[in-house]
């Protein structure tokens, strides 16, 4: 009677610290094959050799990171006793330095223990001349990795640095093992296929099989260090055809049990899970749909004071104009059409989480197009020959929308054509195609560095909960021209030292709070002045079959971050 | 004969090597980022480090010769080394994808079984209803059967795959249930009940790509038919009184057959192409899904590497059609 006590005392011990949901029967394998359909197949597992997130989130299953990030954002540990921080002295008060604890008794699944020198190996290997390693600048600044014991690595910067969890926490950054990858450092990394077609690595899952951009096939991990997961014998990760076929491979026919990323028509989708064969499942982190406005005037950054004081300038350097701009949208019709379920209005350009989230835009969530005509005439734009556009000084308010090409995106183009034309503002459509506008190449004029219009759309996110380096995107030096080889963030062009000053100060605050408020200030500089026009905060969206139980969409780590605790059920 | 087929394949050599250069240069001056996919966190510099890493700091000349280089001797010395065991390629740098860092010539490798199951297959079951339907539209000449076989090579010419696959999707795999709606390229043949579900959830691709096939073929076949029938040896064996039967086979197919072959043999390097819609519908991860994928995601060395192999295919099917022509048809050569 006490063994059965105490048994299930330490089953419901470790339920709670694992989050497991309480299943009946919690053990290790048995329910057979799952199926797990990601349409844009990975064309690596190795995250950094990646080329995207599918790879990434593929990876997951077999790498692990020191820390992850749950549904809500928060920082949990993952091969990691705690998370260092100030309070439990992880982190020194210098900022200088943080030192990681490993779970002791972690094995690879070859049988090998996971030592600290696994943890230096892996900064080494990502910081090594030549390697072209994806997640350079999490490690940028670790100037150097001490082992004082097996368990512990203590990760040093070179520079003070207030939130020192870029490396090691997220999949992007997980653990590898020192042995497998030891001759790929540098220049063969790239080339060293075997190791990076399947790695060794903490997962519950190892790689089996894998024929890149095509499929996937793992089997349980034996050394995993839970007894009781996960859940599946064994995981097919297929990818090919587009999002519909994935969504109609679970919602309708029942062929696989999961599938990722189902960005389409959102009625499209939804009639898809009438059929309630499966579900749809959300999640949020800081994926934003926006509007640049570009307030580049040819070659030089246009500060937004100095501007407002030159009348010549361009339309679009008026805040009036910009103001007129984003008042006109209704954001929630174009989430209804564009996004669905995976779709919420946007007011602010670092929209999670909730902490960082300022209050103060909420007011652009509704249309208010007689307001922005008001605000339009009292600037002095006027339609003064009656051809439906608005004019000051000769200029008129006419202007060209570029985005890239996507069905989604040339919706919203239309309609904010449309409401602009209310307003008494022209405006010209130009669709781009995805690969071109996104490609950097500084030869290239048509990408979103060089802006060639006047207003472009596109969706960016800010890697993880910290926004600093996100919003480090918006000072003057991330402009591009001509001197920087058309690189950086900043592509309209604002440029104000009273934003780049703020910024500094967030880069040496570690109080939470006092770095959230912060974040707050710096977002409703961006969003205030109209340098950017958030419009819809984007989730992931997936489908998963009713016969799988356990899944906690996370848009902040891998979909797949707990897939040792997915079960197979009978709905 | 034999002086005859050396000079069409020495004349084959400079047109491969022109064809070559024109898909280096037309893919170098298009525009792609192979770093285009990568999340916008990602700064500048990394981006930069990625792209030295690829080898795109060189200049566009001596891209071109090395690639030339691997393609020419290295690739085949690999390929040797694993055949016989030789150390030939000494571990020369071989072509990389740069998607996924491996061999692209692995990748190929491991794309073309898909390819040439499913793509073959359909053109071997188009070619030959393409050749029974023609043979036998043509000998039933204004028939039901001519109308039915007329009718179905214009449904095959007028209907694109992407728009018969959707439909026949909906039909056999959603409304009735009798076939997956994605192919399974893992999924390996060991027994009975394998084979079943290999052939379930090849039949609609298959089928898809055949219709396609058949109506390009049957047209051909039916025509040449109509024409070697009215000739005066035809005349001759029916009043000979021959059946029927051995006069349509014997004589007026064999007549006819030149035509067929050419178009035949010329279709014949698309198998290796692989169908680039088809596929991606189905998910059938081959030849054409692997160069779509290429192209989309900027990833040159693939995309270079697989037309060139195509094209290769291409011109060596022109000059396999001519030396089966002259075979069987001696006229062009002496002409």
């Amino acid at each position: 009677m006490l063994a059965r006590l105490i048994a299930a005392g330490v089953l419901a011990w470790l339920n709670l610290s694992l989050c497991l949901p309480a299943f009946a029967d919690v053990e290790r394998g048995g329910a057979g094959l799952l199926r797990i359909y990601y349409w844009q197949a990975p064309s690596t597992l190795n995250p950094y050799m990646a080329s995207g997130i599918k790879d990434i989130e593929a990876a997951s299953l077999v790498l692990e990171p020191l820390a992850r990030l749950d549904p809500q954002g928060e920082m949990v540990p993952w091969l990691a006793r705690e998370v260092p921080t100030y309070e439990n002295g992880g982190v020194a008060a210098d900022m200088l330095s943080i030192t990681w604890n490993l779970q002791p008794g972690l094995t690879w699944s070859d049988g090998s223990p996971v030592t600290s020198d696994d943890i230096k190996f892996t900064v080494d290997y990502c910081l090594a001349s030549g390697s072209g390693c994806a997640q350079r600048d999490k490690f940028r600044d670790v100037s150097a990795v001490e082992t004082p014991d097996g368990l512990t690595a203590v990760l040093h910067f070179a520079v003070p640095t207030a939130y020192p969890y870029g490396p090691f926490v997220g999949p992007q950054a997980p653990v590898i093992q020192a042995a497998q990858f030891a001759k790929c450092l540098g220049a063969p990394a790239g080339s060293c296929t075997g190791a990076n077609f399947a790695p060794i690595g903490t997962g519950p899952f190892r790689v089996v099989a894998f024929s890149p951009g095509d499929a996937a096939r793992f089997d349980v991990n034996p050394s995993y260090r839970v007894a009781q997961a996960p859940g599946f014998d064994a995981v097919l990760l297929k990818g090919g055809g587009d999002a519909v076929t994935a969504a109609r491979a679970v919602l309708v026919t029942g062929e696989f049990d999961y599938a990722w990323n189902l960005q389409m028509s959102p009625d499209v989708l939804a009639a898809m899970e009438a059929k309630g064969n499966g579900r749809i499942v959300t999640g949020f982190s800081t994926l934003v749909e926006r509007l640049v406005l570009n307030l580049r005037d040819s070659e030089n950054p246009v500060s937004v004071t100095e501007a407002s004081t030159r009348p010549a300038a361009l339309p679009m350097a008026d805040i009036a104009v910009r103001r007129a701009l984003s008042m006109a949208l209704d954001r929630a019709l174009m989430v209804r059409i564009g996004y669905g379920a995976a779709g919420r209005v946007a007011c602010n350009i670092v929209p999670a989480p909730a902490a960082y989230a300022s209050q103060a835009n909420d007011s652009c969530a509704v249309q208010d197009i007689p307001g922005a005509q008001d605000v339009l005439s009292k600037a002095g734009w006027v339609d003064e020959d009656g051809d439906g556009i608005r004019t000051r000084d000769g200029r008129e308010l006419r202007f060209t929308f570029q985005t890239s090409a996507n069905g989604v995106r040339q919706d919203f183009q239309m309609l904010a054509k449309e409401w602009w034309r209310q307003i008494g503002i022209r405006t010209d459509l130009r669709v781009i195609d995805g690969s071109v506008y996104f490609s950097a190449n500084p030869d290239n004029p048509d990408s979103l560095e060089k802006f060639g219009a006047d207003i472009q759309m596109y969706a960016s996110a800010s890697d993880g909960t910290d926004p600093e380096a996100y919003l480090s995107g918006w000072t003057c030096e991330n402009v591009p021209n001509s001197r920087n080889g058309w690189q950086g963030r900043n592509v309209g062009g604002w440029c104000d030292p009273a934003y780049d000053a703020l910024l500094q100060e967030l880069s040496v605050t570690t109080v939470p709070e006092d770095r959230a408020a912060l974040a707050r200030r710096l977002n409703d500089m961006l969003v205030q002045n109209y340098v950017v026009v958030p419009l819809v905060d984007r989730g992931r969206v997936s489908a998963h079959s009713n016969t799988l139980a356990g899944v906690r969409m996370n848009a902040w780590d891998s979909e797949l971050w707990n897939i040792a605790d997915w079960r197979r059920i009978t709905p | 004969m034999r002086l005859y087929a050396f000079r069409r394949l020495a004349m084959a050599l400079p047109t491969l090597l022109v064809i070559s250069v024109v898909i280096f240069a037309l893919l170098e001056l298009a525009p792609g980022d192979p770093m285009a996919q990568l999340p916008s966190g990602i700064s500048p510099e990394v981006r930069a480090d990625m792209r030295i890493s690829l080898g795109l700091d060189r200049p566009a000349p001596l891209r071109y010769l090395l690639w030339l280089n691997q393609i020419l001797v290295i690739e085949p010395s690999v390929a040797l080394d694993t055949l016989l065991g030789t150390t030939l390629s000494q571990n020369s740098p071989r072509i990389l994808s740069w998607q996924t860092r491996g061999p692209v010539m692995a990748l190929i490798a491991q794309r073309l079984p898909q390819t040439l199951v499913v793509v073959g297959l359909a053109y071997l079951v188009g070619t030959v209803a393409a050749v029974v339907l023609g043979v036998w539209s043509a000998a039933r000449r204004d028939s039901a059967l001519d109308r039915a076989g007329t009718g179905v090579a214009a449904l095959g010419y007028g209907l694109p795959p992407y728009f018969t696959a959707a439909v026949l999707i909906y039909i056999f795999a959603i409304w009735l249930g009798w076939v997956p709606t994605v192919y399974d390229t893992t999924h390996k043949v060991t027994g009975w009940d394998s084979m079943v579900t290999q052939i379930r959830q090849m039949i609609l691709p298959v089928a898809v790509l055949s219709l396609q096939t058949t109506a390009q073929i049957t047209r051909y076949t039916r025509a040449a038919m109509q024409d070697a029938l009215k000739q005066d040896y035809i005349r001759t064996a029916r009043a000979k009184g021959l059946p029927e039967r051995r006069v349509l086979l014997d004589h007026a197919l064999r007549n006819s057959w030149v035509a067929t072959l050419t178009v035949i043999a010329l279709g014949a390097p698309q198998v290796f192409a692989g169908a680039i819609i088809t596929e991606q519908i189905f998910g059938v991860n081959g030849i054409g899904q692997l160069l779509v994928r290429s192209l989309h995601t900027g990833d040159l060395p693939v995309v270079q590497t697989v037309t060139m192999l195509v094209a290769t295919l291409i011109v060596l099917a022109n000059l396999a059609a001519d030396l089966i022509i002259a075979r069987i048809d001696p006229r062009p050569v002496h002409a």
